[in-house]
């Protein structure tokens, strides 16, 4: 094993990277702040009235954008990761599985960032703007940002959060986790239940009342989130990084890490 | 308290693992299990019960003592239950409700300030820290979620008003208009009307039982509590059901096979359970 020039005694490259999660965090920043700067400056200015030619050139503007954006980002994330799939994992080193669970914890946290944008910036901010504004459109300044910004792109990173470890990690490429599924879907049916909001909205009341049953939908919907960080992906993740620790340095059996070696055909998904 | 060195001395791993161990935790605990809590917390909580912490004239004696304990101490059942039984970590509670007071002052400042233009002592959220750092010490000393349940979850919601009376004792202060004795922040909340006052809000008090009988919040604290307590329980409950971390598994006939608990030790055959167990000695 050749070691590194840092002094440690051994190279923390071949299993760890921190370079991608660093530049996904700061992509996620980056859009975060420019959506943020936008309001500011075009709210008062082009936000107020739905029917007039800037409202539509300005704030439409940003919705076709997003749309578009976020098509994009869906179709290359999703696609880089299926052209580039492993199509063996059958013997995958413990130390590149290691390093495969760190670039997956990577995408989790853009997730999770593009969750809080979702679930707490700009649910609140939603808040205090259509106190302010009359709501005359649902497609509102906070809206284009809240609904059609940061909804599709956390969607966009939790589906390739899945796909990453169904397409890398031998665990998940052999069976479906529960809690991974619904860690993902969960938060993703907050899109859809953006319909019932808006059709409650204009047929029901316009004026904004937090805590009214028509929100319930994103509140359930939402706990699905405490699947993943605080439920069975966290503990499958720590449980098995500490399996391969034990395969790694503690001469463990490499047994430990097929957890179904009775049930699976083991040629039947040796990789997609 | 935490006795990393005995842990980390326990899992005989060389200083390569130990390094490997500490990159976990600095990925995880802040960038993934912090701000989850603040991205889902914050929506259940401004989603149920938010008219309440947006507002100051909401601050009543009636139903915000209630509504806001009951629907804070879900997610802090739930993360104490994830924390606790996976690490022995007592602290679910506190970190919640650190987590949710992030969330709403970034809020507070650039959405409600800095955007809308309001002035933050009327949008101000409440606070819960001393509450939840009673039902996180309960559990640490108890360790017994059930005791929690009854000591604990009652001590959260009977220190919520008492905890907010520093914060908005002001607001209670009396004043007259046109003849009519008021609170601030009634006197605030009639000078701009939203359209979703509930009719309890809008009502001025004159010569009631919550007026004059001096026990109104007590008994809404009380029934809070009881509340409380309830949704602990069921809420401890569905924290297990978050941790649940089964696979589903097809095989070769195409026969779909529920699995528990793969990873420690519930498959391996009794060699590797003890290999595993010895750290790889056996």
């Amino acid at each position: 094993m050749a070691a590194d020039s840092s002094g440690r005694g051994y190279d923390i490259s071949q299993w760890y990277d921190s370079k991608p999660v660093k530049l996904g965090w700061l992509g996620m920043l980056g859009i975060g702040v420019f959506w943020v700067l936008y309001q500011r400056t075009f709210g008062y200015s082009h936000g107020l009235d739905s029917m007039t030619p800037e409202f539509d050139s300005v704030w439409m503007g940003l919705w076709r954008f997003n749309i578009l954006a976020n098509a994009v980002f869906f179709a290359v994330s999703i696609g880089w990761i299926w052209v580039t799939r492993d199509r063996n994992l059958t013997n995958l080193d413990p130390k590149l599985e290691l390093k495969r669970y760190f670039y997956w914890m990577g995408w989790l946290v853009c997730y999770i960032w593009g969750v809080y944008y979702a679930g707490s910036y700009t649910l609140e901010q939603d808040a205090a703007w259509h106190q302010v504004i009359i709501r005359d459109t649902s497609f509102t300044a906070s809206h284009i940002v809240a609904f059609y910004g940061t909804f599709p792109l956390y969607i966009t990173c939790g589906v390739s959060s899945y796909l990453y470890a169904q397409t890398r990690l031998p665990l998940y490429s052999q069976a479906t986790s529960f809690p991974l599924v619904a860690a993902v879907v969960g938060p993703m049916f907050i899109l859809p239940n953006v319909g019932l909001n808006e059709w409650g909205h204009a047929f029901w009341f316009v004026d904004e009342l937090f805590a009214a049953p028509l929100h319930w939908g994103f509140v359930t919907l939402g706990w699905c989130g405490l699947f993943g960080a605080a439920g069975g992906v966290a503990a499958q993740i720590v449980s098995r990084m500490s399996n391969l620790a034990d395969v790694i340095w503690n001469n463990a059996p490499k047994a430990i890490l097929d957890p179904f070696p009775s049930q699976v055909n083991p040629n039947a998904k040796a990789g997609y | 308290m935490f006795r990393t060195d005995e842990i980390i001395k326990a899992s005989k791993l060389p200083p390569e693992g130990v390094a490997m161990s500490r990159k976990i935790d600095y990925i995880y605990f802040i960038p993934i299990l912090f701000v989850t809590i603040v991205g889902t917390f914050h929506m259940h909580t401004a989603l149920l019960c938010g008219d309440w912490d947006f507002w100051l004239d909401w601050k009543d004696r009636q139903w915000w003592p209630i509504v806001t304990p009951v629907t804070l101490i879900t997610f802090c059942a739930a993360i104490q239950y994830y924390n606790w039984v996976n690490y022995r970590q007592p602290f679910g509670a506190t970190l919640c409700i650190l987590a949710l007071g992030a969330g709403k002052w970034i809020a507070v400042y650039t959405s409600w300030w800095w955007w809308s233009n309001y002035p933050p002592n009327f949008v101000m959220p409440a606070t819960a820290i001393p509450g939840a750092l009673v039902l996180d010490i309960t559990l640490l000393l108890t360790r017994n979620w059930t005791l929690t349940a009854v000591i604990g979850a009652w001590m959260f919601a009977a220190l919520f008003y008492p905890s907010n009376w520093p914060i908005f004792a002001y607001s209670h202060t009396p004043l007259v208009v046109d003849g009519a004795l008021l609170s601030w922040a009634d006197y605030m909340g009639f000078m701009y009307v939203r359209t979703g006052t509930p009719e309890y809000i809008r009502m001025i008090e004159v010569g009631s039982l919550r007026t004059f009988g001096g026990h109104s919040t007590m008994i809404s604290a009380f029934f809070s509590a009881f509340a409380s307590s309830l949704t602990y329980i069921l809420w401890w409950q569905f924290g297990k059901f978050f941790c649940t971390s089964y696979f589903y598994i097809t095989d070769d006939r195409q026969r779909t096979t529920k699995v528990y608990d793969v990873f420690a030790y519930a498959t391996l055959g009794p060699q590797a359970d003890k290999a595993k167990l010895s750290g790889g000695k056996a």
